[in-house]
């Protein structure tokens, strides 16, 4: 090679340039995500459309912003479902509902809502506990795309059937499908639990802090984010949230490897509930 | 923290697994000096019983993997049910990027994430019923690293075993029972060439 670059660098010089081009031309800000999964999923958008360099993808996404659209959602991971990890919901009810109760009006965030999932098993929650209704749920997301899917609220009879189990371990007090209007092959969530819920666009990576709120849900989000970016971002969660204020992590996720872990309280390891206490 | 310089050890199975696991990590020292990176497939709804049923018999601290958590010499680190797990620098990463090769954890996930590290990364594919942990097998030892990978004739599953053979030819091919002689022989190799020369005189 005549300027004795090996491939790797060469390729890691493209995805530099790809970042930085994504970042100035459209804002959106990959670089500080984790490096060892970018590199999967950039390496499939670019399989997927089916370009020979990083380069050749790079110009078309500058130029084509239906390709940025696609790369976004590529980038973004959106795997949930309705009450996945049913064991967060049971330890919501039995030790964050009844601090939440206490309050007169309630903020919620969920933080890289994706498809929605989360939000709605949030919503179903505060429902049957009574407290949707002085209730607030903002539900934000980077990707437009899974913003407009998890606004929809719509699931095929079949999931429903198939996430009653979860939704009863998750401490269900009747049938998920009670919560949705249903026809033949699909149910969407009933309109007073869909009203209570604000989808919106925010970038955890560029966004500011847009108010505080008494629980925050931020799951298997920051695993994508390099070290400095998580910092930034575990600051920004801090700061958007009330005193006393919950948490809920991944299953996999920790406190233990931020600097901010004396500023919570564990509430409960084994699901990841934390509650801000400075 | 292990520098880009110790071992790392990266092990992936599928059908049959934990006892081919147990039989490889049974034997290994406590004081290992490399870290042990382990995906073996189980279904996402299966209860977490992997982690304790190994750590009840292994030497090593055996624990399921944590986001971030430091990848440290002396412990075998396990891929959480439905998560990849990667190497990220000095790091664990985890990440719920869809199956590879219907799997989530993916063995060549793992294995691919772990070539970062060149030639101090000893990859095993052990017995295994599909062809994930075969292309990242080829890809550790491409880029410097150790691989070995269970006889196929001894595997309770031959099809990784042999789909990585048939990919790669080169890989070192090895009944359990005899890798874990293997890797200590392998490590204590590599710390006499890297230890500073000793004095004449001096026993």
């Amino acid at each position: 090679m005549t300027v004795g670059l090996q491939s790797q660098e060469v390729d890691e010089l493209e995805l530099t340039l790809l970042l930085d081009a994504v970042r100035r031309r459209y804002g959106y800000d990959f670089r500080d995500y984790a490096g060892a999964s970018l590199r999967r999923r950039v390496r499939r958008a670019w399989q997927q459309e089916g370009v020979p360099t990083l380069t050749a993808l790079q110009e078309r996404v500058l130029h084509d912003p239906e390709c940025l659209r696609r790369f976004v959602s590529c980038l973004s991971v959106n795997v949930t479902a309705l009450f996945r990890d049913p064991l967060l919901y049971r330890t919501l009810r039995a030790k964050a509902i009844p601090h939440l109760r206490t309050y007169p009006f309630l903020r919620i965030w969920c933080a890289g809502c994706s498809t929605g999932e989360e939000v709605h098993s949030l919503a179903i929650v505060l429902a049957e506990e009574g407290l949707l209704d002085r209730s607030r749920v903002y539900a934000t997301d980077l990707s437009e795309q899974l913003l407009d899917k998890a606004a929809s609220a719509i699931f095929p009879l079949t999931t429903l059937q198939e996430r009653e189990p979860q939704y009863r371990s998750g401490g269900g007090r009747g049938e998920l499908a009670d919560h949705f209007v249903s026809d033949a092959t699909h149910g969407i969530l009933r309109q007073h639990l869909r009203q209570r819920i604000v989808f919106s666009h925010h970038n955890l990576v560029s966004d500011h802090s847009f108010n505080e709120f008494h629980l925050i849900f931020c799951r298997n989000v920051l695993i994508y984010f390099g070290d400095s970016l998580r910092r930034r971002v575990h600051e920004l969660l801090h700061e958007s949230q009330a005193r006393l204020g919950f948490l809920a992590l991944g299953m996999r996720e920790s406190l233990r490897y931020t600097a901010l872990a004396e500023r919570y309280q564990v509430v409960d390891e084994d699901s990841r509930l934390y509650r801000k206490v400075r | 923290m292990t520098s880009r310089g110790s071992w790392l050890i990266v092990v992936g199975a599928s059908l049959g697994g934990l006892e081919a696991l147990r039989r490889l990590l049974e034997p290994l020292p406590a004081r290992l000096p490399a870290a042990i990176l382990v995906v073996q497939h189980r279904r996402a709804d299966v209860p977490p019983g992997l982690t304790k049923m190994l750590g009840r018999s292994v030497a090593l601290p055996v624990s399921e993997a944590e986001d971030r958590q430091p990848i440290l010499s002396g412990q075998v680190i396990v891929a959480p049910s439905d998560y990849h797990l990667l190497v990220d620098g000095a790091r664990v990463g985890l990440s719920l990027e869809e199956p590879v090769h219907h799997s989530r954890p993916s063995i060549d996930v793992l294995f691919r994430s772990a070539a970062a590290r060149g030639p101090s990364v000893l990859g095993i594919l052990l017995t295994a019923a599909s062809a994930d942990g075969a292309e990242g097998l080829e890809i550790i030892r491409r880029a410097g690293g150790r691989t070995m990978v269970q006889d196929p004739d001894e595997a309770e599953s031959s099809v990784g075993p042999r789909a990585a053979l048939a990919l790669d030819p080169e890989h070192e091919v090895l009944p359990v029972s005899r890798m874990p002689a293997r890797i200590l022989r392998l490590l204590a190799a590599d710390r006499e060439r890297s230890a500073p020369p000793r004095r004449a005189g001096r026993s």
